[in-house]
């Protein structure tokens, strides 16, 4: 079970509290009945399924139940932030840079073991 | 390749096991094919399969980014029935389940198929009405289905609680008697030895990392971890990372993934005759031929491709299962796992031609594509071969959500989508 950070309530709280609502920053026609047919798919069916980073809506329906949006990485399943519905999209640039264990989750398995550098000096140093 | 048969058994007795061979060669991919088919599960090698014995096409490769049989097919609860509503569904599904009667005869390869009934239980007025409904159009479609009382229903599954004062009372149920179970594994295992039997190239490890095209927008082949392998034909058979696939020859498409879980409990002595399913408490149950019980819980609500899903998930399946059959409260779970499931909105899948010439794309089984696999790799071949839809899978166009000709069984599934 995912813990989700609700921007409004600025509380963590288990996902059994939230609603997933499908990708954010859809955005839907102001006149709808215009839309040609190949626009109302891309609006209504076409989704981008990323596998990484994506941006999502949810709501706290057991809780303050207000919509917002978050950032998460599908192949780790963690959050990198969640923010308030009208606010911009975050940029994604500074959001990878910071993903944490999913920056490594497309790295070639030579890599895979690095281990980061102490920040403590070790024993014998100092 | 060999053919297996008690007189094989008894030639390879007499020289200690000596003389078997392997089921699938795996030769190193060449340069060019004239078909390839991207994920070894089990639609792909059944794609494969029916390319080389139906439509004579054998330069086939069939690229698979881990092992053989790995991803959905050796994941799901191996479940079969054709009790769809729609007429299309029931077009495709039963053309299935007619292939898997005869499946293992058909590969020399027992895939264990076993007809031992899939029951539908109602628990409230609604459902009776649903499954009813299902019931009627199935038989109208010449699709086995019947309608049982709840007694009727502990006749043919003893360990089901009907009791009145039941959490979920049983109030009526639907059966499929031609439904049943078959052994995953086996069945990936069969196809791939058909096909490479008949020169198809079954190449694991590789991974597609890219859909090349020409510059008049036709596939030219794809980059994989091996290196450019070229083909003029490229059937996606890849499941939940379809979308991932279909991004690089540039075609977004309508799917979600969801990561969908299973369990299986301690191994017990037969008590669990058929398969039960529960749309409404959302359990589904059988017991394998090992002795395990083999549950199916649902999807997670969000996008995922962790091949992992939230405890609380399998948990509510497991309570329901709990109400439903007293006397499996005591049992032990073994092991549970994820496999991640690509969804189409209207929950029926796509089998079809894509905007990009020679990309063909078989995606969007969603929670369900098991039973479909001989039926899926029958038809997906012949839109290959032909480069133009079997009459059963022309209704599952990816045109179908801007035409708006949903096939929309998620409305009225007899299913747990």
């Amino acid at each position: 079970m995912l813990l989700i950070h609700c921007p409004y309530c600025d509380e963590e709280r288990p996902e059994l509290e939230f609603r997933n609502a499908g990708e954010a920053h859809i955005a839907r026609s102001n006149n709808i009945a215009a839309e040609s047919d190949e626009d109302f798919e891309k609006f209504f069916f076409i989704r981008s399924n990323p596998k990484g980073v994506i941006f999502e809506r949810w709501r706290h329906i057991h809780g303050c139940a207000r919509f917002f949006n978050a950032a998460r990485d599908t192949i780790t399943d963690r959050f990198l932030l969640t923010y308030k519905a009208g606010e911009p999209k975050p940029d994604l640039t500074k959001l990878a840079a910071d993903a944490g264990p999913a920056a490594w989750a497309n790295r070639p398995p030579d890599q895979l073991n690095e281990k980061p550098k102490a920040k403590r000096p070790t024993k014998g140093e100092a | 390749m060999r053919k297996y048969s008690v007189f094989a058994i008894a030639r390879e007795a007499m020289r200690g096991h000596k003389g078997w061979e392997e089921q699938w060669s795996s030769p190193e991919p060449k340069s060019e094919y004239d078909v390839i088919i991207v994920g070894a599960g089990g639609h792909g090698l059944a794609t494969a399969y029916y390319l080389a014995k139906e439509h004579g096409i054998t330069n086939v490769a069939v690229l698979e980014k881990g092992w053989l049989g790995g991803g959905n097919t050796g994941r799901n609860t191996t479940i079969i029935r054709s009790n769809y509503l729609y007429d299309e569904s029931a077009g495709i599904y039963d053309h299935a389940l007619k292939l898997w009667d005869g499946l293992s005869q058909d590969l020399n390869y027992n895939v264990m198929y076993s007809a031992r009934g899939v029951m539908m239980l109602a628990h409230n007025v609604h459902d009776v009405q649903v499954l009813k409904r299902h019931v009627h159009a199935n038989r109208l479609n010449g699709i086995d289905n019947e309608w049982l009382t709840p007694e009727q229903a502990r006749e043919f599954c003893p360990p089901l609680n009907i009791s009145a004062s039941a959490r979920y009372p049983v109030v009526g149920a639907s059966l499929q008697r031609r439904g049943g179970t078959a052994r995953h594994d086996a069945v990936a295992w069969g196809y791939a030895r058909g096909a490479s039997d008949r020169g198809v190239h079954i190449i694991q490890n590789c991974e597609v990392t890219g859909v090349r095209r020409t510059p008049d927008g036709r596939v030219s082949g794809v980059e994989t971890s091996k290196g450019f392998i070229g083909a003029k034909k490229v059937g996606v058979v890849a499941a939940g990372h379809t979308s991932v696939i279909m991004n690089m020859a540039g075609v977004r498409m309508p799917l979600e993934s969801y990561p969908l879980q299973a369990l299986v409990s301690e191994p017990v002595k037969p008590v669990f005759p058929c398969v039960v399913m529960s749309n409404t408490v959302h359990a589904y149950i059988s017991q394998s031929d090992k002795g395990e019980l083999v549950i199916g819980a649902g999807t997670d609500q969000y996008i995922s491709y962790s091949q992992t899903g939230g405890l609380h998930i399998i948990n509510h399946t497991l309570d329901a299962i709990c109400e439903m059959f007293p006397m499996f409260t005591r049992m032990k779970m073994l092991r549970s796992w994820g496999g991640i499931v690509d969804v189409t909105p209207d929950r029926s899948p796509i089998l079809a031609k894509t905007p990009v010439p020679g990309l063909y794309v078989n995606c969007g089984w969603g929670t369900g594509g098991f039973k479909a696999t001989p039926g899926s790799g029958n038809v997906f071949a012949h839109t290959i071969a032909r480069d133009e839809p079997h009459p059963i899978n022309a209704p599952f166009t990816i045109e179908r959500f801007r035409t708006g000709r949903l096939i929309d069984e998620a409305a009225a599934a007899a299913v747990a989508h």
